[in-house]
């Protein structure tokens, strides 16, 4: 049972991540990791959301009729999205506001919506809690690692303190400009996807079709 | 159970009590934590006026510093003070017809379409109760998004003494650079207005040093961000000239609305 949990846990991080083996939840990690800051609070949000909403789904999942399902979680989902968003507007106004209409997006992240499909609609709610949890940290890991790289190449800081000093501010570092810009997150999602899968080679899907080997021209004639 | 939980009965019940649940939860939240939220509205938008003015330090009391601002409201056809209650929202008048008007295209080099009636100020006094800034609320709209800022001044009313915008979308370290502490230093000093009263302020394309004719009226742009370094001149013109704060300054240049001001407060 107990490596059962652990699995549940930390099965999301690096075996069966979120971002680079589902490949959901893209969109935020482009849009909030050019700086730290956001970056962590939008992580907090999402772990809690998925973790939440996992266990709120899994506790009435005998009683969810099946034509219904999906818009039940949705409600649920868009519910505590609603009360995170209220949350951060009252505590961490700065970062709410920064973070902007990206908190209300995680409604439609798909990490979340895939996790209570995939996970709470056939497990008790602590497993689902657990699994919601340990994908949230799927995702905080994947986020944090680019939040961190575009904010210190892009800017020369991390959490907003200097770490290097701007050529413009008479330091030597020529900060990079694209690393502050969305794109700059696919580059460096592809990466970690290779990083990962050089790996754990296990995650390298099965070509979905094999190129045959050449043919000569004469044989068309 | 499971066997009559997809009944139409079930199905309704399971919906009615999902919304009924979640709509409490979200009631809840939403209500109980309104009156932290407007608080840390007000304390943005007060923060903001004292960047702009330069009273800001991190680590002060916003509330404290902020007693020695007064919040006015201004005419903006004849440039007088008028009283308004003090929820006025500025930013909702303008949206309403009733209480604003429609620019056209010519005049709306601010890309505002709408104007507000009345505009709000703020009057920053020193210890002694003498005017010590002008503080004006500007919007515009620059690539992307509208920015929308301060705009802080001498007690000449011709004088820059800062500028801050509080939000806007433009590209971080492109037009994002608005908000560098170094290009927001370059507006100190500058002045608005040429000798006839006429708007001279502008943001120039290259370095503006004291040989750059009419240097005190110009402004270094932004590199690399042509479209919100026009879009910030744009928007400094028309709420200078005479669609925006234009007849209020040219009377504070007379003096006029500060004497005045006890009488009508």
């Amino acid at each position: 049972m107990a490596e059962k949990t652990k699995d549940i846990l930390l099965g999301p991080i690096f075996d069966n991540n979120p971002i680079a083996l589902q490949i959901l939840g893209i969109c935020s990690a482009l849009a909030v990791t050019s700086n730290l800051s956001t970056t962590v609070t939008m992580c907090i949000a999402l772990t809690t959301v998925t973790a939440f909403s996992n266990f709120f789904v899994s506790s009435i999942r005998n009683y969810i009729p099946s034509s219904i399902r999906i818009i039940v979680q949705m409600t649920i989902i868009a519910s505590l999205v609603i009360v995170v968003d209220q949350f951060l507007k009252a505590y961490a106004y700065g970062i709410s506001k920064q973070l902007s209409v990206f908190v209300g997006l995680i409604i439609t992240n798909c990490i979340v919506m895939g996790r209570a499909e995939a996970f709470a609609m056939k497990n008790p709610p602590i497993p689902s809690f657990l699994d919601g949890v340990g994908n949230g940290l799927g995702y905080s890991v994947i986020l944090l690692g680019l939040g961190f790289i575009r904010e210190l190449l892009g800017a020369g800081s991390l959490f907003g303190h200097q770490i290097l000093t701007k050529a413009a501010d008479g330091g030597w570092f020529v900060t990079n400009g694209m690393m502050l810009l969305p794109p700059s997150a696919f580059f460096l999602i592809g990466l970690f996807i290779w990083a990962i899968r050089v790996w754990k080679p296990e995650q390298v899907e099965e070509d979905t079709f094999k190129m045959k080997p050449h043919t000569r021209v004469s044989d068309a004639f | 159970m499971s066997a009559n939980k997809e009944s139409v009965g079930k199905t309704l019940l399971v919906a009615f009590l999902v919304c009924v649940v979640c709509g409490v939860v979200v009631a809840t939240a939403a209500v109980s934590l309104r009156p932290v939220q407007s608080k840390n509205q007000l304390l943005d938008k007060r923060m903001n006026i004292l960047q702009a003015a330069g009273l800001y330090q991190p680590g002060v009391d916003v509330n404290e510093v902020f007693k020695s601002i007064e919040r006015r409201f201004v005419d903006i056809d004849t440039g007088e003070y008028v009283e308004m209650p003090e929820s006025y929202d500025q930013r909702k008048a303008a949206k309403d017809p009733q209480r604003s008007e429609r620019l056209s295209g010519k005049e709306d080099i601010a890309g505002i379409k709408s104007q507000a009636n009345v505009a709000e100020v703020f009057l920053a006094r020193g210890d002694n109760g003498d005017l010590s800034r002008i503080i004006l609320p500007v919007h515009g709209y620059g690539l992307w998004s509208t920015l929308y800022g301060f705009l802080a001044l001498e007690p000449d009313a011709n004088t820059v003494s800062g500028l801050g915008f509080y939000e806007h979308g433009e590209t971080p370290g492109l037009g994002g650079e608005v908000d560098n502490p170094k290009w927001k230093a370059l507006w100190e000093g500058k002045k608005l207005y040429g000798e006839q009263g006429e708007v001279e302020i502008q943001v120039v394309k290259g370095a503006v040093d004291s040989k750059t004719p009419n240097a005190e009226h110009k402004v270094d742009g932004l590199a690399g961000a042509t479209l919100t370094s026009n879009g910030v001149s744009n928007l400094l013109r028309f709420w200078v000239g005479e669609n925006g704060f234009g007849p209020y300054l040219k009377r504070m240049q007379q003096g006029e609305v500060v004497e005045q001001q006890e009488g009508d407060a």
